[in-house]
């Protein structure tokens, strides 16, 4: 029985956005916004879900930091359910800024919202939704860790979650164009081709980080022959930290800025890159909040769009990659969309082996990083990587050298772990394997 | 865009230039543009030099460039480009560049005459607009949300007033953006400024501001309204200019208020685009009065007939009418005051008034290819794609341009004849 959720034992951490939110908090203010909270945001699904819980603790071992923490309570779904909202349920709100201050760290940074758990609860509570309402109430009382709200503040300033200006962006754009047309003439990025078929939309970190993915982007379209355009405004970000800090108005306007940007660019579909969260935002949770039911222009995820253009012929492959590899499913786009199979039927098309780790699939252990808690930075990635051991251990089963992972999180997130378990493997995007071994007809 | 106005109507067809051989020494040409009056098609010419150029009409312009890109006409039917010229950036209007250089140019805005361009510039990472050749004499550290005013004459954006180091959250939280009318802030900062609208006569601007992290207002040349919200979408003058109406969030709902008071009664799940008719008396605007079904809203009635989707809404001239663009299931179909079209398409682009506003045009897209779509009906004739078109002042006759493997078309043709 896991009755109180445990004592939490956690080496203090400084996080100065934390501790600017918990500065200016009096228990007057946690209960007056955790009450109109409680009564305006949350309803019937919230009560349900604390009644039926047994507390039988059964989604423990769903959890990787449960798993990776020696099997610490403190670290189990519902454990972190019972050390922050059900307290601030039972206590309606009445609670000390410490208290607010722990709940934080554990939504914010100790939960991917993965949903891995609610695969193992018998009654399919969601665990996340949960923790997800956590960090709303934190929002609400302003704290928030510091380079998650850096981001947010980023996004609001920008649309974008790095910062990046407005001519900066185009700059890129073109600079990767320059740069792939050295390889393959007459390249293009179209820039603000209206009525084109496919918008392409990447996230923030592309442009400033990753330039060669928005290069190997282009080629692969390139070479399918694709009627496609880039937008030359704010809008073409298709991240959003606001989802995972809890701003939802500033989600909401990160998500209709995307949407209409292609809805004036009257495209007829939108082509995400390799990217989890995102998706989870514009696929299933922004769009909604802003009352969509599903898309108001098809959107569909760079594992769908590769898959299309291996079974249609539009790319050809030239040769396998020189080794086997493993696939590591995303959790929005894996256990939230279901993409598992389409994912590896691209990887084994590519490849001459795939070494399934296990377990696998919807099953998949989370890669400690999604959810926005590489995001929370510095302060916490002992917590994160330390709490993905057994991420080290089901890649390292394996035995290949190379690990496909068709997100941008989770690229971050395995990186830390291969870098600090010492795993000798390498990651790469579908997009780094389909740009590397397709057929270049130019060449 | 096309426009009606000041343009030859005689019915028929013309070549206005093909685009499908580029000829010696041109690498490529891209996507064409027309002119306001179809009269004339430009594109990109990538040359086999590796420079750049416009082709207008078969003939390029007298220079070449490193780089060109944005190739538009602005509605007085001037040609303008972005343009690089010893790895500097400018506007180049009728291939003539301006004198005033930068870093980085993007974004040309056009006065509704065509007569005023502004764009945005970049240089030594300060930012601001510059205006018919003129820049800002102050740039910021950061510029974005640009607009010209109707009239053309003044320019406006969301600018960073003060410095702010990495990760610096703090003074963020106390602001460091503001509104900037031609350079010169308002007198405060907030922590976001978005969606800049300049009042009908030019002379106010309003913006959508939040004034702390979780309160968000609308300001009106500088002075925030006495209410804050949740959250609140962009803010548009009356035609008389002497009031505001923005979409604000209270409740968990969207309503429309005035001036910071509660304005229209129903509480939406979403509620934005708004519109005056062009008369003032009244305000539509795109709802959603029940999650997932999208509707336009009259005076705060939502019509009936409710959507996946629903975008681009205009008035007809005289304020009598009101389409809007309308999805369900993936298909796309025509909204006027009310009632859909008979039809869906795959596409369906901004519908259009006639002036006397009783016929609405929309290009649609069905089999792969953009056709003109006049009150449900697919004109027939069209060999390829369309790309535009335009009522001529009576409203007896429709221009409208098209692509047909690279021969660019201008057609005018009397209403009436040759529905499909
Ligand atoms: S990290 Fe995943 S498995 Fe663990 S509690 Fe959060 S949602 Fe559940
Ligand atoms: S498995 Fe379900 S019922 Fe059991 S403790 Fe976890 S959330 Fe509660």
């Amino acid at each position: 029985m896991y009755s109180n959720g445990s004592t939490m034992t956690r080496e203090p951490v400084q996080d100065d956005g934390l501790a600017l939110g918990l500065a200016r908090l009096t228990p007057e203010r946690i209960a007056a916004t955790t009450q109109a909270f409680l009564k305006e945001e949350t309803g019937a699904r919230l009560q349900v879900y604390l009644d039926t819980c047994v507390h039988c603790g059964l989604c423990s071992e769903a959890c990787h930091y449960y798993l990776s923490h020696d099997k610490d309570p403190s670290y189990s779904p519902v454990g972190k359910v019972n050390q922050t909202i059900l307290q601030l349920v039972k206590k309606n709100g009445r609670v000390s800024p410490e208290f607010i201050g722990q709940a934080a760290r554990v939504a914010y940074t100790e939960c991917n919202l993965c949903r891995r758990c609610s695969m193992y609860c018998p009654f399919g509570i969601d665990i996340a939704y949960m923790v997800g309402l956590v960090r709303r109430l934190c929002f609400k009382l302003g704290v928030t860790p510091k380079y998650l709200q850096d981001t947010v503040n980023s996004h609001s300033a920008t649309l974008n979650q790095m910062w990046v200006r407005e001519d900066e962006w185009i700059d890129s754009l073109q600079w990767q164009e320059g740069e792939a047309r050295d390889e393959v003439p007459g390249l293009r990025i179209p820039l603000e081709k209206e009525g084109a078929e496919i918008m392409y939309s990447v996230i923030g970190p592309e442009p400033k980080f990753r330039t060669q993915l928005i290069y190997q982007a282009a080629v692969i379209m390139h070479a399918a022959g694709a009627d496609w355009t880039m937008p030359a405004t704010p809008g073409w970000d298709n991240s959003d930290m606001a989802m995972y800090s809890g701003d939802y108005e500033l989600m909401g306007r990160l998500k209709r800025a995307h949407f209409e940007t292609a809805m004036r660019l009257k495209v007829k579909r939108i082509v995400m890159g390799e990217c989890g969260h995102a998706f989870r935002s514009i696929h299933d949770v922004g769009n909604r909040w802003l009352g969509w039911r599903d898309r108001p222009i098809p959107v569909i995820h760079a594992v769908q769009y590769y898959h299309e253009l291996l079974t249609s012929g539009k790319i050809r492959i030239a040769k396998k990659y020189d080794e086997a590899v493993t696939f590591h499913d995303p959790c929005n786009i894996v256990r939230g969309m279901g993409l598992g199979d389409m994912g590896r039927e691209v990887a084994k098309a590519l490849t001459p082996e795939l070494v399934e780790m296990h377990p696998n699939r919807e099953h998949n252990y989370c890669c400690c990083a999604g959810g926005g808690v590489i995001n929370c930075g510095p302060p916490f990635r002992n917590t994160r990587v330390s709490g993905n051991k057994i991420k080290a251990e089901q890649l390292a089963a394996t035995g290949v050298k190379t690990v496909i992972a068709p997100c941008h999180n989770c690229h971050g997130g395995l990186e830390d772990i291969i870098h600090h378990y010492k795993l000798d493997m390498k990651i790469k995007f579908l997009g780094d394997l389909i740009y590397e071994c397709m057929e270049k007809p130019w060449e | 865009m096309l426009h009606g106005h000041e343009t030859d109507w005689e019915v028929g067809e013309r070549k206005i230039a093909d685009l499908a051989a580029p000829g010696e020494g041109t690498d490529w040409l891209e996507e064409p543009h027309f002119s306001p009056d179809g009269m004339s098609v430009a594109a990109v010419a990538k040359l086999s030099d590796d420079t750049c150029t416009v082709r207008v009409n078969g003939e390029d312009w007298p220079t070449a460039f490193e780089k060109v890109w944005h190739v538009r006409f602005s509605p007085d039917g001037r040609l303008t480009a972005l343009v690089q010229q010893d790895g500097e950036w400018t506007l180049a209007v009728d291939g003539e560049p301006w004198e005033n250089t930068f870093e980085f140019v993007w974004n040309p805005l056009f006065s509704a005459d065509g007569a005023h361009i502004a764009l945005c510039v970049q240089s030594g990472a300060r930012y601001g607009l510059a205006v018919d050749d003129t820049p800002w004499e102050t740039l910021f550290a950061n510029a974005n949300n640009a607009t010209l005013s109707p009239d053309g004459r003044r320019t406006a954006a969301a600018v960073q007033t003060e410095p702010l180091g990495q990760a610096e959250i703090e003074k963020f939280e106390a602001g460091v953006f503001s509104a900037a009318v031609d350079a010169e802030p308002w007198s405060r900062n907030f922590v976001n400024v978005w969606s800049l609208a300049f009042s009908p006569d030019s002379a106010r601007l309003a913006a959508e501001v939040r004034t702390a992290p979780r309160e968000c207002t609308i300001a009106v040349d500088g002075a925030p309204w006495a209410r804050t919200y949740a959250s609140v979408w962009e803010p548009r003058f009356s035609p008389d200019g002497k009031s505001v109406v923005a979409p604000v969030r209270q409740g968990g709902g969207w309503i429309l208020a005035r001036d910071g008071q509660k304005f229209w009664d129903a509480s939406y799940v979403q509620l934005w685009h708004q519109m005056f008719s062009p008369d003032g008396k009244r305000i539509a605007a795109i709802v959603c009065p029940r999650f997932g079904r999208w509707t336009m809203a009259v005076d705060d009635r939502p019509w009936k007939e409710t959507f996946d989707v629903v975008t681009d809404a205009a008035f007809s001239p005289d304020g009598a009418r009101l389409a809007a663009a309308a999805a369900r299931d993936g298909r796309w179909t025509v909204l006027v005051d009310g009632h859909a079209w008979g039809r869906s398409f795959e596409r369906v682009w901004p519908p259009v008034f006639s002036p006397d506003g009783r016929h609405v045009a929309a290009l649609v897209e069905e089999d792969g290819r953009r056709r003109l779509a006049l009150d449900g009906n697919v004109l027939s004739q069209a060999r390829g794609d369309v790309l535009g078109f335009a009522f001529s002042p009576d409203g007896a006759k429709i221009l409208s341009t098209c692509l047909d493997g690279g021969a660019c078309i201008r057609r005018v043709e009397r209403l009436g004849n040759g529905r499909g």
